[in-house]
Parts: C-alpha cells; sequence; structure tokens
C-alpha cells in the first residue's frame, strides 16, 4: 500500500520519491492548471524543470514546479488557473 | 527649418535613433509632411527604450521647465494613442507615498509647486490609501496622487509610431549604423551609414544614451552619459495588485542627486501582460552590463516594504538599462547653433519614454519653422557651449 | 581568502561535474559540488532514491556513474538541492548564489568549473502544447527517475540519437511504440559520409547503437527516416498525431500524410546547453556545428574570464562520455592553477578528441532544417508561457522593425514568461531570421541575469553564507 496525497479532494498514491508531477500522470492526470490567456489545459512537458508548464498550487503556495516537487503526504497539491494568485485578486 | 532639397526623392530628415524618442520625432515629422528616414544601428527599440519601465510622469518633476515639457508630453501622448493602437497606453495615475511625515512635507511642498503650474494632485490620507491601493503597506504616511500619470509599453510604442510613420511616407531602416556626417557649405547634407550615404536636409540625433558620439561625429560636444538602471520583474500577477504607478516621495531626490554610488528607491508598477515592474536603482559606472547583487537586493527590499504582498512572488528576470543623462539633468532638444542642419532630441535621463512625445512635437515643430506647445529655449544645445 | 571560501566550487552533478569535481577533490583541492537535483548523476544518469540500480537496464554506462560517486563521495562536499540564480565575480572569489527551500545561501570559491548541462531542443508544431506531448528528455525523465511511462501506445519523433533509448526504454517497460519518426536520414548520412569521419574509432558508441536498433527490433518499432510529427490533435489531451514524410530541407512530401492514433508523443530535436551562468560571468561563446551557442574553451577547459572553467554540453553538446572527460580535464587544470598538484594524461585527452569528432559526426547526421516552419499556422502557438503565436512573431519582425530575438521579445512577449525563452528560444530566433531576412543568431536569448526564479522576499532578505564542512577556522 503506497502513501497518498491529496490532489483536488482525493487520493494520489505515490512511491518514495516521486515527484507530484510524476505521480499525476502515473495516476493517469495529464492536466492541472490552465494558462492565463487562452485558459488551455497544462501538464508535464519537459519534465526536468526547465519550462515550467507543469505549474500546480502545493500547500496554497502556487506556481511550483510539478516535476521537481517532491511528493509527501501532508502536503495538499491543487490544480490552478491563470497565474494561480487568486488570492491576490482583490 | 528644413532647406529644401533640390533633388525631389532625398529624405528630408534623417532620424538616427528607432528607439521612442526618434519614432516620436519621426512620427511628428511625418505627419508634418516630411520626408523622413530612420536609421538604427539596431533592432528597432533595441537600447535604452527596451529597457524602460514606459513611465509618463508629471509627479516626479517640480516646477521648471522640465514640468513644462512633461504637461505638454502627457497631452500629447494621449493624442498619440488616439492616433495610432497597439502599445498599452494606460492613463492609469501615479500615487507617491510617504514613509515618514518629513517625506510627506516635501510631498505637499512639490505638489503646491505643480498646482501653481496647472498639474493636479491630490493629497491622500494615510486611512485613504488603501482605497487607491488595496495591498499598500499600512505604516504609511500618507501620499499624493496624480491623475495625470499615464504608462506605455514602450517598445511597442516606438515600433507602431515607426509603423505609423511609415504609413506617412517614412522610412524606417534599422541595422543600420551611421558612422559619419554629410556636409555642405550650408552644415550638415546627411549621414554616412554602414549601408551607404544618407543625403538629407536635416539629422535629428535621437540616439539616447549614445547621443554624444553622434553629436561628436558632427562635431560638437553633447554630454550624454550613462546612468544604469536595474528593473526586477516579477511573475504574472492579477491585474488588481498593483493599480497606479506608485513609488515613494524619495524617488525625486534620488532622480536629481549628483551621487555616483548605488542610489535606491521603491517604483513599482503593474503591466498589461501581468507582471509587476520594480524599480529602480541608479548607478554611474559607465557601460558596465554586470548584475549588481546589492542593486537587485535593494529594489527586492524596497518593494517588499511598499508591498508587503509581493514578498512571495517570485523574480523571474531582472534586465538593465543605460539612461542618458546630461550633467544638469536637462534633455538636449532642438536645432545646434554650432552645426547648421543639425538638431538634438536626446539625454532625457529616465523620462525617455515620457518627454519622448513632447520632444517628437518641439523637434517637427522646428523642422518646419513653426512655434512649439512650450518655451524650448531651457534644453537648447547652446548650454553647453 | 576567508574560510568561507572553497578552492573550487563545481556547479552541476552530471557526468562533466561529477568529473570535474572528483578530480579537483583527488588533487587535494577543497571542492563544492554544487547541484539542483536531490541525486548526483545530472539528467543522464537519473535514478530513483533507492539507487541506480533499480533501473539499471534503462542505463548506459552505470560503472562510469559507480565510479565518479565513489570518488565524489571521498573527497567532495555534495550540495544537492541548491539551484544557482546567478553567479558573481567578486574582489578574490567567486560567489554563487543559490536558492534552496525558499531560502538563499551564497557559496564562495577561488575558481568554478560550469557544468551545467543541456535540455531537449524544441520546435513548435501545431498541437505541440496539448496536455500528453511531452520531450523526449521528460518521457525519459519520467522514466528513469520515477518508473513512470508517459503512455500506453506513444510516438516518438524529433531528430537525434537520443530518439533511439526513449523509445527503447519506453518499449522495455511495456509501453506500445508506435514508431521513431527521424526527421534526418542518418543511416544514409553514414553510408555516405563515414569515410571521412572518424566515427569507427568509437566502437563503443557504435555498439551503444547497435544495442538500441536491435531493442527496437525486438519491440517491432518502425524506425521512419525522414518523417516527422507535423500534427498533434486532440480537445484538452493527445489523441492522435499526422506524420509526414519529409524530403531533405524537411519539407512535407505531398500526400504523405498519416494519422496515428496515441495517448502520448515524445519529441526533441537535439539540445540545448544551458548557459546562464557563463553568460552572467561574460564568458566568450561561440556557436557550434548543431547551431547551438556555447562556451569558447581552450584544450583546458579555460573560458575566457580567468579562473572559469566550463565542462560538458554547455561548450559543445557531446553526449555522457564526452561531458565526463571534459569534467575530469576541467578539474585537473582547476587544481593545476589553484597550486594542487595534478597532471593531464594523454588518453583523456585523446578521448576527448574522439568523442568530439564523434558528437561532429552524429551533429552532421542531424541537422536542423528550415522545413518546420512551414507547418506552423499563424495561430500556431510558439512561446507556450506567454501562448505567442507564429503569426505574431512574424509580424514583429517583419512589420514592426523587430530584427532580433530580443526586440521581438519585446514586441509580443515571445520568450517572457516563466521559462524565459528556453523552450521557445530557437524557434522565435528562426522565425524571425526568415521573417527580417537577417541570419539566425542562437545567442540573441543567453543573457538571463535571474538564472532561476527567486521569491522577491528571499531576494530583499540577507542570504546565509556557507562555509566549507571540517574546515579549521582557528
Amino acid at each position: 500500500m503506497s502513501d497518498t496525497f491529496d490532489f483536488d479532494g482525493r487520493a494520489v498514491p505515490f512511491e518514495p520519491g516521486q515527484t507530484v508531477g510524476a505521480a499525476l500522470i502515473a495516476d493517469g492526470v495529464r492536466s492541472w492548471r490552465t494558462t492565463r490567456g487562452r485558459a488551455r489545459p497544462r501538464g508535464i512537458f519537459c519534465g526536468i524543470g526547465v519550462c515550467f508548464d507543469c505549474l500546480v498550487t502545493v500547500d496554497g503556495a502556487p506556481n511550483r514546479r510539478a516535476c521537481l516537487v517532491p511528493a509527501t503526504t501532508d502536503l495538499p497539491v491543487r490544480s490552478q488557473e491563470g497565474t494561480g494568485h487568486d488570492d491576490l485578486d482583490v | 527649418m528644413v532647406r529644401l532639397m533640390t533633388v525631389d526623392r532625398l529624405p528630408e530628415v534623417v532620424v538616427i535613433g528607432a528607439g521612442v524618442v526618434g519614432a516620436a520625432c519621426a512620427w511628428y515629422a511625418a505627419r508634418a509632411g516630411l520626408r523622413v528616414t530612420v536609421v538604427d544601428r539596431g533592432p528597432v527599440a533595441g537600447g535604452t527604450t527596451g529597457a524602460g519601465e514606459g513611465n509618463i510622469l508629471v509627479s516626479d518633476k517640480p516646477a521648471g521647465p522640465e514640468l513644462e515639457l512633461a504637461r505638454l508630453s502627457v497631452r500629447c501622448w494621449r493624442d498619440l494613442a488616439d492616433a495610432v493602437e497597439g502599445f498599452e497606453y494606460d492613463p492609469k495615475g501615479g500615487l507617491v507615498v510617504a514613509g515618514s511625515a518629513a517625506a510627506l512635507d516635501g510631498l505637499r511642498a512639490t505638489a503646491s509647486g505643480q498646482r501653481e503650474r496647472g498639474v493636479t494632485a491630490t493629497e491622500v490620507r494615510p486611512d485613504e490609501l488603501h482605497e487607491h491601493e488595496p495591498h499598500l503597506a499600512d505604516d504609511l504616511a500618507g501620499g499624493m496622487y496624480y491623475p495625470e500619470d499615464a504608462q506605455v509599453q514602450p517598445a511597442a510604442a516606438a515600433a507602431r509610431l515607426l509603423r505609423d510613420a511609415r504609413a506617412h511616407g517614412a522610412a524606417v531602416r534599422p541595422n543600420v549604423e551611421v558612422t559619419g556626417v554629410l556636409r555642405s557649405r550650408d552644415g550638415l547634407a546627411g549621414v554616412r551609414t554602414s549601408a551607404g550615404d544618407v543625403p538629407a536636409g536635416a539629422v535629428v540625433n535621437a540616439a539616447g544614451t549614445w547621443g554624444g558620439e553622434i553629436a561628436a561625429l558632427a562635431g560638437v560636444d553633447v554630454p550624454v552619459l550613462p546612468r544604469r538602471g536595474f528593473v526586477l520583474v516579477t511573475e504574472p500577477l492579477p491585474p488588481g495588485v498593483v493599480r497606479h504607478k506608485v513609488y515613494a516621495a524619495e524617488y525625486v531626490s534620488d532622480v536629481a542627486s549628483d551621487d555616483a554610488s548605488l542610489q535606491s528607491s521603491p517604483v513599482i508598477e503593474s503591466t498589461a501582460a501581468g507582471p509587476v515592474l520594480l524599480g529602480s536603482s541608479r548607478e554611474r559606472v559607465g557601460f558596465n552590463r554586470t548584475l549588481s547583487v546589492p542593486a537587485l537586493r535593494r529594489i527586492a527590499a524596497h518593494a517588499v516594504r511598499l508591498f508587503p504582498v509581493l514578498a512571495g512572488a517570485d523574480v523571474l528576470r531582472a534586465y538593465r538599462g543605460f539612461r542618458p543623462y546630461c550633467p544638469d539633468h536637462l534633455p538636449v532638444i532642438g536645432p545646434d547653433a554650432r552645426c547648421p542642419g543639425l538638431y538634438h532630441a536626446c539625454g532625457h535621463e529616465g523620462a525617455g519614454v515620457g518627454l519622448a512625445a513632447a520632444t517628437g512635437h518641439v523637434v517637427a515643430r522646428a523642422l518646419t519653422g513653426h512655434p512649439p506647445g512650450t518655451d524650448p529655449t531651457p534644453f537648447l544645445p547652446e548650454r553647453f557651449g | 581568502m576567508t574560510t568561507s571560501t572553497y578552492d573550487l566550487a563545481v556547479v552541476g552533478a552530471g557526468p562533466a561535474g561529477m568529473a570535474a569535481a572528483a578530480a579537483a577533490g583527488d588533487a587535494g583541492c577543497r571542492v563544492a559540488l554544487v547541484d539542483a537535483a536531490e541525486r548526483p548523476g545530472g539528467q543522464f544518469w537519473r535514478h530513483p532514491p533507492g539507487g541506480i540500480d533499480h533501473v539499471r537496464d534503462l542505463h548506459h554506462d552505470v560503472r562510469t556513474f559507480r565510479r565518479l560517486h565513489a570518488r565524489v563521495r571521498g573527497t567532495v562536499e555534495h550540495l544537492p538541492g541548491h539551484q544557482v540564480w546567478t553567479v558573481t565575480r567578486e574582489d578574490d572569489a567567486f560567489g554563487l548564489h543559490t536558492v534552496r527551500d525558499g531560502a538563499e545561501v551564497v557559496f564562495r570559491a577561488r575558481a568554478l568549473v560550469l557544468a551545467p548541462g543541456a535540455y531537449d531542443r524544441q520546435l513548435p508544431f501545431p498541437g505541440w502544447d496539448l496536455p500528453g506531448v511531452y520531450t523526449a528528455g521528460g518521457a525519459q525523465a519520467l522514466l528513469k527517475e520515477h518508473q513512470v511511462t508517459v503512455g500506453r501506445r506513444v510516438v516518438v519523433g524529433g531528430t537525434g540519437p537520443f530518439l533511439l533509448p526513449v523509445a527503447a526504454g519506453l518499449a522495455e517497460r511495456g509501453v506500445n511504440v508506435s514508431g521513431v519518426f527521424e526527421a534526418n536520414s542518418p543511416g544514409e548520412w553514414l553510408r555516405r559520409g563515414a569515410g571521412a569521419v572518424p566515427v569507427v574509432r568509437s566502437p563503443r558508441k557504435l555498439a551503444e547503437g547497435a544495442g538500441y536498433a536491435a531493442a527496437l527490433a525486438r519491440h517491432r518499432i518502425p524506425y521512419r527516416p525522414r518523417h516527422a510529427v507535423v500534427a498533434a490533435h486532440g480537445t484538452d489531451e493527445v489523441t492522435a498525431v499526422t506524420v509526414a514524410r519529409l524530403d531533405r530541407s524537411w519539407n512535407e512530401l505531398a500526400g504523405s500524410r498519416r494519422r496515428i492514433r496515441c495517448d502520448a508523443v515524445a519529441v526533441g530535436w537535439g539540445f540545448v546547453p544551458r548557459l546562464e551562468l557563463p553568460a552572467a560571468l561574460g564568458c566568450r561563446t561561440r556557436v557550434d556545428v548543431d547551431g547551438s551557442a556555447v562556451v569558447d574553451v581552450d584544450g583546458l577547459q579555460r573560458s575566457s574570464v580567468p579562473d572559469v572553467y566550463v565542462a560538458g554540453e554547455a561548450t559543445g553538446v557531446g553526449g555522457a562520455q564526452w561531458a565526463a572527460v571534459t569534467g575530469e580535464i576541467a578539474g585537473r587544470a582547476a587544481a593545476v592553477r589553484l597550486g594542487f598538484p595534478s597532471s593531464f594524461p594523454a588518453s583523456a585527452m585523446r578521448r576527448r578528441r574522439h568523442l568530439r569528432a564523434f558528437a561532429t559526426a552524429m551533429h552532421a547526421a542531424h541537422p536542423v532544417r528550415d522545413g518546420w516552419r512551414d507547418r506552423l499556422s499563424d495561430d500556431t502557438v510558439v512561446c507556450r508561457c506567454e501562448e505567442v503565436t507564429a503569426g505574431a512573431v512574424t509580424r514583429a519582425a517583419s512589420e514592426l522593425g523587430g530584427t532580433d530575438v530580443r526586440s521581438v521579445k519585446l514586441l509580443t512577449r515571445a520568450g517572457m514568461g516563466w521559462c524565459q525563452g528556453r523552450i521557445c528560444g530557437d524557434a522565435t530566433a528562426g522565425l524571425t531570421a526568415a521573417a527580417a531576412g537577417v541570419d539566425v543568431d542562437p545567442r540573441g536569448h543567453l543573457e538571463r541575469p535571474v538564472a532561476v526564479p527567486v521569491p522577491l522576499g528571499t531576494l530583499a532578505a540577507d542570504p546565509a553564507d556557507a562555509s566549507p564542512r571540517d574546515v579549521d577556522v582557528t
């Protein structure tokens, strides 16, 4: 039984050392954000931290690179829209 | 005034520099019916224009000749935005904030002089600051709001003005470097370039920070020197995070300072695309392009001081530019009596985008022999002897 | 010199950096091996936390990794998880400004070996921004480090020898690889030109290639030279691609289009060296045979900036063996420069020469041709971050006077987003040059003084100065 993290309210399993992005891909999730211009879906592209396509909100912090952030049981992961900074929109 | 050329197809005016000042000169001259050729050794907006924040400000100029030019420029930019689209003209207004009672007193004194010249400046009480800027730090002493301050995207402004000038008959030739001048008995007769001679009745030096070198080719002294500045750019943020151009009262005194060492004061504004631009620093280090980590730290610390919420935003990039400044901190605009046929439009320091429109207007007026909309005397190059 | 100064800082713990650190450490230098990743090995020897043996079958030359790792462990301070955001030259040392867990840590060293590596070169095509389209390196990284396959039915395309291990690796893990679509015709090139180049002097390299070919054959994966993925299809993720046959200039042959159903695509067009840090220090660059900007180094891997050595892909894309031997030489050269005894074995110098010749031959067999531009429509996204289209880039260059990538960036925002033009830089440069009628300049994008994003609050705070461990400070 592998560990899980919370992704948008459901449990996603991960192996030790896996990144958030790798675990999501393994679970069949291919995109977890939409772009701020055309609202297009994005997930992993380069997989090595160069392209920033895989931005995701981890434990409330937006725009983390899912391909680099290690998955842990206690940090919830959220999909995000646009800038990821809805909290600043007043 | 431009001397008419005997050969009909030759350009009447050659503008050196495809930055925002050269573009405005070309636009006004072309709209005035002159045949204009613009040359630049690089691409459009390849120099200081491309490193600018795009400020059109009256707020940072105390009463004096530069304020008069700035007031004219605010009107000219409004006209340009109506005539030419696509450069993100935004009359967002400027908010100058004071961290202390003493700084607020200074702001009030400056505003009082500006109001006498017709500038609108409204004092903002500390408890009203958040109505203007919800994310501003809540321990400031107060501020002054200037509704006439505006912003453009400077590279786009230069490119769009040049494109419109082309539609009115101008020729724009990027990647053509001026290597010398052509002379006739009466004075300048054009320029020598890396792509051949360009004869013209008038030569406009809009070479920005490199304006002194162009002047030297024509045999006159115009002391333009570089003053380095860094800008930090954040990740894209929602449009409401920073609403106006916001800067600290200390910015005004920094601009007029003669201290060569690092000076820094917070200047913060959002852009239409989302990233927030953070300035400013001023150093006299020649054309040294090396990144200054201390300058970046100061800019970052000042920005976080005014907008604590920005502490969590990522900085994606930093860039530097070289402001073209003259010893008396005034631009050089108008005909050069020492060299007939030569006109200057350079040395605007950090206000080149803001003053570009009025500069283009003043230069085109001089080229066509009409009086400009402001007294051009303080900017004439004769002041350098 | 303060006690908080290392003799040498090596940036990057891939084959080049590990070799450089090991060589300098062996010579007696106090070495910091600073790396963004948590485990050594770089992009080439990626592996899960449990060790490289878990993915041994996906790797080549694990023996070299083990040997380097053992040497590094004995003599070098390995500092994983540190992303260098900038590097500065100070009075008597270099300052490496790094971010770790949101805090800044500064390392000082008397000399530097920069071994930043490379990433996949990308060229846009309609649909390339759909989820399910991956870089070849991304697909490989997910496989090697996380044992995750990017799809069940995968199309591999682009150009370069790297496509082979990617396809073979996926197949070994049970993926149905629908084909390898190689835009060039390297086999034909090798038959025609092999006599003129010393490819045959590298039997190990040829054996490696033969191994992949055998794997493709074993898994019945079609290998299609002069073919390319010309479009990816799908609404919110990729469900199919169109492939087409190309001529020598990569123009599509009429009537050759074919649709293939798939749930993932892996594409790569060679590699782009990472030059942020050498550029920040002002190291002189040149354009290599593959069109990449690389650092100009001499026979001792010295850059034009005193005491800055550069090794691996940043000096010319050439693969892991090449990177390791350049790292070994750089580490030894830096040690000698710092006053530690070392030497330059003739065997290493010879090996570097042979591997360079092999890499040059490979580049000649896998050029990027102009035909890729013809597949873009006006609204094909070129800059993924800022969603700038091919039409916008072309118009900025042809109508607005943006004749280089910097001015096109200012006019369109192409290259101004999160990735800072790392992905779209080559494509934007190519489209700009074509529209403006000037030569392509791959160096227009090199200046990135902030090499990785840094939180503003981190930048505003005073950084921590790191001191070497196990140093007698009396």
